[in-house]
């Protein structure tokens, strides 16, 4: 199966205007001596085969009945109207806006992303978008040595770790300290970020301090304190945000965080066993200089009319070369595009039920663990849709349960040791009572 | 293009006018054209020491970005507030309204190694 | 926004397409934004109401401490769906794409992305994989990524591969950062502090470079277009760290010396990395690992079909050489159960093996680290696969024979009208220069851009590579018929003869698009990055355009 039109008369046709006798001598200028010897590459499949293969994979991956993973990536429902709109060709295989007039679509799109991005974390201004959101994590922790001219990060233990992983390949770049703020593990502790261990890690050659709310284990950080900590010694506040959390929860630019970065994927993107995904940043205007990646702006044309361009492309690679903020060249527009059509799909009001179904499920899932004295809460205080629980044998019994198909969330020790025999469990509002109750039957039975 | 004879030119397109002991300093209307239309510039710090013939800031058009060049040493006294809301001072006014710095000038033998308006002329021809 | 002036149906003959943009009073505006749309209380989705036992049972536990909750509810925009489906078609219209018209942009293979690809992506079975489900039930997924692992070695020449870059700009920052851990393994971290760079280069390699901390140093190109050969000996010395070069080059020349190249560049020393971003040229011809280089990164976006997205997302997997493996990023999906060669054997013939299992590999002390969530774009692993499965060894072959047919076809069939700076054979892409047209009639590159846009064509990508003046860089990819290209031919022909007998007209276009040319300097002057909603000053709608009378470049 090929995709070229071509007929061998127009092949014919081609060679004669160009003047050759074949194809392979248009293939003349690779020296000899580096020509390929051959390859092991299997021969082309028809449509219905490559489905039936596709189709061979798909089957060999177990969708479990019930899950309660969350951990960074959740399952949230996508209006089908998500799927109609990115799934359009006019912007699914179009790219960069390079030419305004004839790309329009994307543009707008884009800058209603950026609108909806800043009204969702009380910023100022926010990209185009970014990889994912560990990358933009990462970013803008970069972002934020720039600005303060200082070249050492600390970032919250509460983090992603996952995220965290990528936040230190990309300081060691070049050459920045990563520092990590403990978070309290006790038995019963607050699971959050002290301040008191904050202000040990910062000094005034830090510039920035990276915290996560909810934090990755759901618990709810003391944000307003953690950005006055930061600022008492001029480090900046770097927000991870969970974005269906923000109908909720303070926004981040009123907390006092100096650049936002978060995980688009809740937004209207499936799991998709990791990506695409999206990564979200914003700003305070005074910083966007030093913002990475691209960003749209509004104008007019000759004629008055409104329309929008790719701007302050000074910043980037493809003019600054070597002395670019960043080597970023694209954006995630296709997964900004879904994130904008579910934004405006579910709407102010939607996006609170979303928050609100998601954190009474996690404490109806909680509460029912606990009444059924299969676990308790690892850590005191408030949560968001996330809770660690305290399982015996969490292990054996996460394994067991996967076997059954209910995935009984995520393993936190296989991150953090002093987290053995504990599950992190999310819920979302597709978590339904039968979930619940099917979970707490199957730990029941592996007790 | 004319460039006024009252100016001292440096070869990477800077200009600079003494009076006082002080030194204002541009970009010429070559380098402005060159770069098109001028969207910002990073100014210096009033306070700050340049070298003659260090970098002391960045222009940005809409398509291209350069260095500026300091054309004679000294500390910055005061510099084109009005360019950060305006640059396009410097492509409409480049050696009027366009300046973008005055400093104290030091050494004024640095003079010596600055083109004069013709010399400038004849360099970008 | 409450300027009103004469209609679209004016002189300009804009509009009547685009016109359906109703529920704007301005008619300035194309179409409205959505927060323009929003009425209170309007919906497109509902959710269900928590039963009385999840409530009840849910207020046991603490709540959330009125300290940390939002006061005002975001402003998003409240709409119904359809009014939500019509403002985003709308948008749809006012786009080009591959799937509507020609849209040769050189440099990014603007080649047909088939549908069969979605329809693999869409899966439930692949798009509903969590990815930290237990590997037991994730075989499928991590069965997919081994295997399109294993073509990509085959079609590189390299012996291992690494998948979790995101994008082209994205494997080199990972491909940079392995050669410094290389060297650093080596003990001469300290001392190799250079990276090389073609001037023909993409912008990403010297920023790449730079994020790597590494001083990025620029090598002439000869006249012929290819790199300088005794300029990068003399570069090469003991304080150099890599060459980055793309091949087939930026001019769409191959680098008919690459031999040398790579022979000179580990001969001092240093790790050689291929940008692969033009490898559409090469399949089945040039094996990059096989001729001797440590590194590349693949675009998937790019030769492998995937779509473009209006910018994102693709996908830059790395394909290393032996000594570069140890540094890649972790984790790997790795088979741990089963016999590799019995495993690609039964897959080949669309067979799962019994006992077979594949795990991620994780513990790998001197990899570099992570450099992305998870383990990268799953979902072009997915299309990338299926187009690599559905091609293969013949149809990936005869891809880069009719992409390079088409190239040279082009090449002939305009370089009278068109100066070619350099008449060599051409791979995936020809460049042109308009210096002839801006040189006699004034008419520049940008203006053609725009004269093309009113035939109905995406414009080459111009002004790049940076060596060329006037450059116009065209890519035509595999899939356009011969009528198309002749089509194109035409057009370009076309507005050469009107660029010498009317030059005004060409520097008025563009005259049927949705707007006519933007005033960027403005944007970028007073940049206004978001709505602002009534009563906010902060982020102030556009002034009206200021005459400018220089256009702006895109």
């Amino acid at each position: 199966m090929t995709y070229s039109p071509h007929t061998d008369a127009d092949r014919e046709r081609m060679l004669a205007a160009v003047g050759v006798e074949s194809v392979e001598d248009l293939f003349a200028d690779i020296p000899a001596s580096v020509r390929a010897s051959g390859w092991d590459v299997p021969p082309p499949l028809a449509e219905q085969e490559v489905r039936a293969e596709l189709a061979r994979l798909a089957g060999r991956n177990r969708i479990p009945a019930v899950s309660f993973l969350g951990a960074g990536v959740y399952r949230h429902l996508i209006p089908s109207v998500v799927g109609e709109v990115i799934g359009r060709p006019e912007f699914a295989t179009s790219y960069t806006p390079y030419q305004p007039e004839v790309s329009q679509g994307t543009l707008q799109s884009i800058y209603e992303f950026q609108s909806l991005i800043c009204e969702l974390t009380g910023m100022e201004v926010a990209t185009a978008s970014h990889y994912d959101g560990a990358t933009a994590m990462a970013e803008a922790a970069l972002m934020a040595c720039r600005l303060t001219r200082r070249s050492r990060v600390a970032v919250s233990a509460g983090v992603n770790p996952d995220h965290r992983r990528v936040l230190e390949t990309y300081c060691s770049g070049p050459g920045i300290e990563v520092v990590t703020v403990p978070i309290d593990l006790a038995d019963g502790g607050s699971g959050t970020t002290g301040v008191s261990a904050a202000e040990a890690a910062l000094g005034d050659d830090v510039a920035c301090l990276v915290a996560a709310q909810p934090n990755f284990y759901g618990q709810v950080e003391p944000m307003r304190e953690l950005a006055e900590a930061a600022h008492a010694v001029g480090a900046q506040l770097v927000a991870v945000v969970e974005p269906t959390s923000l109908a909720l929860l303070d926004a981040p630019g009123d907390c006092g965080a100096d650049i936002v970065a978060a995980e688009g994927q809740p937004l209207g993107i499936p799991a998709s066993f990791g990506g695409p995904y999206v990564g979200l940043m914003a700003a305070r205007m005074a910083s966007v200089r030093q913002m990475p990646g691209r960003l749209v702006g509004a104008t007019r044309d000759r004629e008055g009319r409104r329309g929008y361009v790719l701007t302050l492309q000074a910043r980037e690679q493809h003019i600054r070369r070597e002395k670019a903020a960043s080597n970023i060249c694209t954006n995630q527009a296709l997964m900004a595009l879904a994130a904008t059509t579910y934004l405006c799909a579910v709407g102010p009001a939607g996006l609170r039920e979303v928050a609100e179904l998601s954190t009474i499920q996690a404490r109806h899932l909680a509460a029912a663990l606990e009444q059924a004295g299969l676990a308790e809460r690892r850590f005191d205080g408030p949560y968001f849709a996330e809770v660690t629980m305290r399982v015996p044998n969490a292990a054996r019994r996460h394994a067991a349960l996967a076997e059954r198909g209910i995935v009984a969330g995520y393993l936190p020790e296989r991150d953090e040791p002093a987290l053995r025999d504990t599950l992190l469990l999310a819920a979302t509002e597709l978590t339904t009572d039968d979930d619940i109750a099917r979970l707490v039957s199957a730990l029941e039975e592996t007790r | 293009m004319s460039h006024p004879d009252d100016l001292a030119y440096s070869r990477e397109h800077e200009w600079v006018r003494v009076e006082d002991g002080r030194a204002t300093i541009g970009i010429t209307s070559f380098a402005a054209n060159e770069l098109g239309d001028i969207v910002f510039v990073e100014l210096p710090e009033v306070g700050a020491t340049l070298t003659q013939f260090g970098t002391f800031g960045v222009v940005e058009s809409v398509k291209a970005v350069s260095d500026l060049y300091a054309p004679v040493s000294g500390e910055v006294i005061e510099v084109n507030e009005a360019l950060r809301d305006a640059p396009e001072l410097m492509n409409s006014d480049p050696f009027g309204e366009g300046w973008i710095a005055k400093v104290e000038l030091g050494d004024r033998s640095e003079l010596d190694a600055l083109l004069d308006a013709a010399g400038y002329a004849a360099e970008t021809a | 926004m409450s300027v009103v002036e004469a209609p679209r149906s004016d002189a300009s003959g804009r509009g009547a397409a685009f016109s359906g943009a109703a529920g704007g009073d301005d008619l300035r505006v194309v179409e409205p934004l959505i927060f323009d749309r929003s009425r209170a209380e309007r919906r497109a989705v509902r959710f269900p109401s928590p039963s009385e036992d999840a409530r009840e049972r849910a207020s046991t536990q603490p709540d959330l401490p009125a300290s940390v909750l939002r006061t005002a509810a975001p402003r998003l925009p409240e709409v119904s769906e359809l009014d939500l489906l019509r403002h985003f078609n709308r948008l749809a219209h006012l786009n080009q794409a591959i799937d509507l018209n020609f849209y040769p942009l050189g440099s990014c293979t603007m080649k047909y992305n088939p549908k069969v690809n979605e329809w693999a992506a869409r899966l439930p079975g692949l798009a509903e994989s969590h990815p930290l489900d237990p590997e037991g039930l994730s075989q499928g997924s991590l069965e997919l990524m081994w295997l399109l692992a294993e073509l990509l070695k085959e079609i590189s020449g390299f012996s291992a591969v690494s998948l979790q870059p995101a994008a082209g700009a994205h494997g080199e920052l990972t491909g940079m950062l392995m050669a410094r851990a290389f060297h650093r393994a080596n003990g001469e971290g300290e001392r190799r502090t250079k990276v090389l760079v073609p001037d023909s280069a993409h912008g990403t390699n010297p920023a790449t470079a730079t994020m790597v901390g590494y001083e990025a140093v620029t090598i002439r190109s000869n006249r012929r277009g290819g790199i300088d050969l005794e300029a990068l000996r003399d570069a090469l010395g003991p304080d150099v760290a890599a060459l980055m070069i793309t091949n087939p080059s930026t001019l769409g020349i191959f680098e008919d010396q690459i031999d040398q190249v790579v022979a000179s560049v580990k001969e001092a020393g240093a790790v050689a990395y291929m940008d692969g971003a033009n490898l559409n040229a090469i399949l089945g011809r040039f094996r990059p690992g096989e001729a001797g280089f440590d590194i590349m990164h693949f675009n998937l976006h790019k030769t492998f079909s995937t779509p473009h997205g209006g910018g994102g997302p693709g996908a830059g997997p790395i394909g290393v050489s032996e000594r570069l493996e140890p540094f890649l990023p972790a984790p790997i999906p790795t088979l741990v159960a089963g016999d590799a060669a019995e495993f690609r054997a039964n897959a080949r013939a669309g067979r799962s093996t019994p006992g077979a299992r594949f795990a991620l590999d994780d513990d790998r002390p001197r990899s570099i680290g992570k450099v992305r969530s998870c383990y990268g774009n799953f979902g072009m692993f997915v299309r990338a696969y299926t187009y690599i499965r559905s091609n293969g060894d013949s149809g990936l072959r005869t891809i880069s024979e009719d992409a390079v047919l088409a190239a040279n076809y082009l090449r002939i069939r305009l370089n009278d009208v068109y100066d070619l700076p350099y008449d060599r054979l051409s791979k995936h892409e020809v460049v042109f220069s308009g210096r002839r047209q801006k040189r006699e009639h004034g008419v520049t590159t940008l203006d053609i851009a725009k004269a093309i846009l009113d035939h109905g064509i995406h414009p080459p990508t111009i002004y790049f590579p940076l060596i060329v003046e006037e450059a116009l860089m065209v890519e035509p990819t595999e899939t356009e018929s011969l009528e198309t290209l002749d089509h194109f031919v035409g057009v370009m022909r076309q507005i050469a003869e009107q660029a010498a007998s009317d030059p005004e007209a060409v520097k008025r276009a563009p005259l049927t698009t949705p707007v006519g040319r933007l005033d960027e300097a403005a944007a970028a002057r007073r940049p206004d990055l978001r709505h602002a909603f009534a009563g906010e000053t902060d982020a102030p709608d556009a002034p009206a355009a200021a005459p400018t009378p220089k256009a702006p470049t895109a």
